[in-house]
């Protein structure tokens, strides 16, 4: 065990350092990945972005300049720096839309994780401590749902709610939670078989507290890391869906309807499409980044000790 | 003398294999096993990895339910439906303590869940004194209430697994090989310790292991278990002085020897554990045996004698 260095100097009168110690362990395993830690440094970097929108950008999103439409980025003849990222086909700040962008697409990834990570870890806890029957029966839905193209089956549910952002969110919770259900009956099955289980048992624990206080605290590591990397995949596909004009309805500024919007104006004005594209590539890569450097952290097998 | 606990020809049979079209195999983990515990006392469970050891804890700890038998616990017989009543008579310790224990738990949460499960009305401050005390008593500091189980070694990890299940002051303890998952010098320690709590609390043991010197250590009375049944029964001195079933003494035989010239020629026993899905019609042990005779092959021997033995030929 690796924590076996940092309890042999803690002092004894110091009980409360247990939960530091595990913390710093985790940030020492996690600070070893450099690109996790500069996934991590950008996210953040997005996270204020999106917390402090509307101090840090210049205009209204939907503010429309009709004496400025598709201005060039300052850098490029014709730009002015009132529009550092130039403006679109309406005149509207390229740079205060894709700020108020982050705000969407993190409100997005944060619905669609906890929408997918609670039904997949309740679905999974209970596939997991079912009897046969009951398992097969729920992840035999799960294997249906994971056999259609994840968009695909995004597109439909979309097109049976109506198209607008919420259910946009709800679809792709719905196709991601079968990684979920998985993981966590993978998890809990493992962690069945241990003799705490058994232990609890023989003090008299019913199900319910076998399940949430016996076992799901000890099911969490991978579920972490799922729910890190799904939060990349929840901004690309509400990305997409945007794009195919089934997720946020203009003149909502979110960075797949942007793109949408520009479409049009590719040739004549790269910045339109350009911008909020490397917005979306830059987000979801500095997560997963983020994700992999967890996996790394928390996964004991790949500890060193 | 208060007998804590009484089995009846227990029997445990477990379905295995078997799909749509083929019967399943019935393995027969445990049968006709019949024996009682009073306090004060410590029966030991001795045999073989796949001998039914660890079922016949399952069953004595409540966590499964017998095919056949009865098992009484304090005088009353248990059944699935008053086994929640029960579960304050009877309480195990595991073997590997790395496992036994929630590592997401403190220390102080681990000791306090059989209360908080079983007294609700007791209130929180209680608990912890309760916690705290029994603490004491296996010889843990009270610092370590807050702290996790990895910051544990084997021997107080294991410490931590007897106060938790000593919380509820059961009357009956199952150890389930016990000290087998720990050095030399900290199993003595903990033998010890089990042995000054039986003193003190008049505990009931059933002492499961493989390991005779531990056996002849902690035990009062000895049970010898082969492939799921009981082969000899006595009290500690008999088994170990006078071996009466042919496997005891070759069990007696293989424990090692601190003499440098053991006077006696170790017993080798040939061939293997038969299969417990299809267990021999005689005597199971007979494959092995080096007394076996036809009748050991056609007719299977009951425990037999005021030292029982299952054996048509029992030695001395």
């Amino acid at each position: 065990m690796a924590d076996v260095s940092s309890s042999t100097n803690t002092t004894p009168t110091d009980a409360a350092m247990a939960r530091p110690g595990r913390f710093k362990e985790f940030w020492r395993y996690f600070r070893e990945n450099r690109g996790a830690v500069i996934g991590f440094y950008v996210f953040i970097f997005f996270l204020l972005v999106a917390i402090f929108a509307p101090i840090l950008a210049p205009f209204e999103p939907s503010t429309q300049n009709r004496d400025f439409t598709l201005i060039p980025p300052v850098w490029q003849d014709g730009g002015d720096w009132t529009f550092p990222l130039g403006t679109d086909p309406l005149g509207r700040d390229m740079l205060s839309r894709l700020i108020h962008g982050a705000r969407y697409s993190f409100l997005v990834g944060t619905v669609v994780v906890i929408l997918a990570a609670t039904g997949g870890i309740l679905t999974g806890l209970i596939a997991g401590f079912a009897p046969k029957w009951l398992d097969t029966i729920i992840m035999r839905i799960m294997d249906i749902i994971l056999s259609i193209p994840s968009l695909l089956l995004a597109l439909v549910l979309v097109a049976i709610l109506g198209p607008s952002l919420l259910n946009a969110m709800i679809a792709i919770a719905i196709v991601l939670q079968p990684h979920y259900v998985r993981l966590t009956r993978a998890a809990v099955m493992t962690e069945l078989t241990k003799d705490y289980v058994v232990s609890a048992r023989v003090a008299g624990a019913k199900l319910p507290r076998l399940m949430f206080v016996t076992v799901l605290p000890n099911c969490l590591a991978p579920i972490i890391v799922q729910a890190a990397l799904s939060f990349s995949n929840a901004i690309l596909d509400v990305a997409a869906l945007g794009f195919l004009g089934m997720g946020a309805q203009p003149p909502t500024p979110e960075w797949g309807t942007m793109l949408a919007e520009a479409r049009e104006f590719i040739l004549r004005a790269w910045w339109v499409v350009t911008f909020p594209g490397l917005a979306i590539l830059m987000t979801v890569l500095a997560i997963n980044l983020m994700g992999d450097g967890l996996r790394d952290a928390l996964d004991p097998k790949l500890k060193r000790s | 003398m208060n007998t804590v606990v009484t089995a009846d020809h227990l029997a445990r049979h477990y379905e295995v294999g078997g799909g749509l079209f083929s019967k399943p195999g019935v393995v027969k983990a445990l049968s006709e096993a019949s024996f009682s515990v009073e306090a004060g006392k410590t029966l030991a469970v001795v045999g073989e990895s796949g001998c039914g050891k660890s079922t016949l804890a399952r069953l004595v700890t409540l966590i499964e339910e017998p095919t056949a038998g009865t098992l009484k616990i304090d005088g009353v017989e248990a059944t699935p439906d008053n086994w929640d009543k029960l579960r304050d008579t009877v309480q195990i310790v595991f073997q590997d303590p790395y496992g036994s224990l929630n590592l997401r738990h403190r220390v102080g949460a681990i000791l306090e869940e059989p209360l908080k499960i079983n007294r609700p009305q007791m209130s929180a401050k209680e608990r912890q004194e309760k916690a705290r005390e029994m603490m004491a008593l296996v010889g843990l500091r009270s610092e370590h209430y807050d702290r996790f189980p990895h910051m544990f070694s084997g021997g107080q990890r294991q410490r931590i697994a007897i106060a938790r299940a000593l919380m509820l002051e059961p009357k009956l303890l199952v150890l389930d090989e016990p000290v087998s998952a720990l050095d030399l010098s900290i199993q003595s320690q903990v033998l010890n310790l089990l042995l000054d709590l039986q003193e003190r609390l008049d505990l009931a043991y059933l002492f499961i292991s493989h390991d005779l010197s531990v056996v002849r250590h902690v035990a009062d009375d000895v049970v010898v278990m082969y492939l799921g049944r009981p082969v000899e029964f006595g009290s500690k001195e008999e088994v170990f002085a006078n071996p009466r079933h042919p496997y005891t003494k070759a069990l007696l035989s293989a424990t090692p020897s601190t003499e440098p010239h053991p006077d006696k020629a170790r017993i080798k026993l040939e061939g293997e554990l038969p299969s417990p899905l299809a267990i021999p019609d005689g005597c199971p042990f007979a494959p092995r045996c080096w007394k076996a005779q036809d009748k050991c092959r056609a007719e299977r021997p009951e425990l037999m004698g005021d030292h029982p033995a299952a054996c048509w030929f029992p030695e001395g």
